[in-house]
């Protein structure tokens, strides 16, 4: 197994250091030939349009789109969670392009601005019964979700899903790379 | 369900990380900037080459000038408070600025004290020229640090003094006894606590970007080769022959900033770069870098 985080931009070195932590020295994807190295990769978060843009800039964006799901395991959290949505709902300047590969309808800054950003516990069932430190940073929401698309989280205050899986391919809109707990990251590893 | 927590202040900073924060005056520049890829915008009324030149009293910018450029992206938008104006500062709470930059770029509205920044639920940026400051900025609760520099003069030459202070005393920090760092922290008047965290880690515990001066795609690439984690754009952007253009390259030298080959291909034909000024034709009066201590 090579495991990847998308270094374009955003919170990359969060994610190395968490593979650090389970002994995986990850490979920074900035180019095409750098993705050709691996089989699992995590979109940081970070901002979704500049990271567009850098994915059609430097020729990530179609083998990207080719392989997640198929011989690529693929992550997105918050930013890459907008990125990898079949549908981005609103706030997303037309003409940019997205991977949509994942069967979820998005809205970007969903709770609104940098002032509605907040923390909550979540209670994540497929890592067991420990709640995980869910951190949501101008977030966005998951507006609805498609029938192959297993939930694997709510945020119970607004009954909004928050963490959700299809095959090999992974969602988060909040930030478990800012917190010390690396159970998603290992559960992403299985995938 | 917790608001406006460490985390979250801090986390915004993180995920701007690799990324260009450009000054704009108006929806106009806001959107060029965010076409470029800029991971969000400065919102204020004049850049500081303008500050520079026009002089006077430097202030926060017309509220409705920052809402209009808040509603012009989906970026996330910055504005500018003089140092020690808690008042700006609240006006622009109130408004749902996503970050303040505490500036010596404005005028500052006192000169002891800066803004008690832990009172704000917005999070605040700060500027520093050395490692005791910013870890002073840090302990009155800033979210994110950028070194100064010295903005509006398009010359590199004093962004890359800060960020070389910055760096090197944190690496001396790390090759000191306890009873060193007892002394360390004195000299640089800061808090021992942080000088031992950062001794510890060998980092600072929040974001930190480069600012000032900055005005081609190799300057960017410079700093963030130097270490910082990202790089503010004022000037140099829209006071240079095609804006869109530049800042684009300059995004794309900062997430490539250890390639030359890409730095050396986006670096082609950006037209005429800001007019830069040499530091020492500056009057010390009129250096801002100085503003705040």
């Amino acid at each position: 197994m090579k495991v990847g985080v998308l270094a374009l931009q955003g919170a990359f070195r969060e994610h190395a250091e968490m593979l650090k932590q389970l002994g995986l020295v990850a490979q920074l994807v900035r180019l095409p030939e750098q993705l050709a190295e691996v089989d699992h990769l995590i979109i940081p978060g970070g901002e979704s349009t500049t990271i567009s843009k850098l994915l059609v800039r430097f020729g990530l964006l179609e083998p990207l789109r080719q392989r997640a799901g198929q011989d690529l395991a693929l992550w997105g959290t918050c930013a890459g969670a907008i990125l990898m949505a079949r549908q981005i709902e609103g706030g997303w300047p037309s003409g940019l392009s997205h991977l949509g590969v994942l069967d979820i309808v998005i809205q970007r800054n969903g709770f609104g601005r940098q002032l509605d950003s907040f923390e909550t516990d979540l209670a994540l069932p497929a890592l067991g019964p420990k709640p995980v430190q869910g951190i949501f940073i101008r977030a966005p929401v998951i507006k609805t979700v498609g029938p192959e698309v297993e939930v694997l989280a709510r945020l119970p205050a607004k009954d909004s899903v928050v963490a959700a899986r299809q095959g090999r391919l992974l969602v988060t809109t909040f930030h478990p790379e800012l917190t010390t707990d690396a159970r998603l990251h290992r559960y992403f590893l299985a995938l | 369900m917790e608001k406006a927590t460490w985390n979250t202040k801090v986390g915004l900073a993180q995920m701007l990380k690799g990324g260009v924060i450009m000054d704009v005056v108006n929806p106009e520049q806001a959107k060029i900037a965010e076409e470029a890829g800029a991971v969000a915008v400065m919102a204020l009324e004049r850049v500081p080459a303008d500050i520079r030149a026009q002089g006077g009293v430097a202030r926060m910018s017309d509220p409705s000038l920052i809402s209009q450029i808040m509603a012009a992206v989906t970026i996330p938008v910055m504005a500018k408070a003089r140092i020690g104006h808690f008042v700006e500062a609240q006006i622009l709470e109130v408004l749902g600025i996503d970050y303040i930059d505490e500036s010596e770029v404005l005028t500052p509205a006192d000169e002891e004290h800066h803004i008690n920044k832990h009172h704000f639920k917005v999070p605040f940026v700060c500027g520093c020229r050395n490692l005791g400051e910013a870890l002073r900025r840090l302990s009155e609760g800033a979210a994110m640090l950028r070194t100064k520099g010295e903005a509006g003069t398009g010359n590199v030459v004093e962004a890359v003094r800060h960020a070389r202070a910055v760096y090197g005393e944190i690496r001396r920090l790390q090759g000191m006894s306890e009873d060193e760092l007892f002394v360390a922290a004195k000299n640089m008047q800061a808090p021992y606590e942080l000088v031992q965290v950062i001794a510890k880690a060998g980092r600072l515990p929040v974001v930190n970007f480069a600012a000032g001066g900055i005005a081609t795609p190799a300057d960017a690439a410079l700093l963030m080769q130097l270490g910082v984690d990202g790089v503010f754009v004022g000037s140099g952007i829209f006071k240079s022959g095609d804006p869109a253009r530049r800042a684009k390259a300059i995004v794309e030298a900062t997430t490539h900033f250890n390639d030359p080959k890409i730095i050396a291909e986006v670096s082609k034909d950006l037209g005429e770069a800001m007019v830069g000024i040499e530091i020492n034709t500056i009057p010390k009066e009129k250096l801002l870098a100085e503003r705040g201590w």
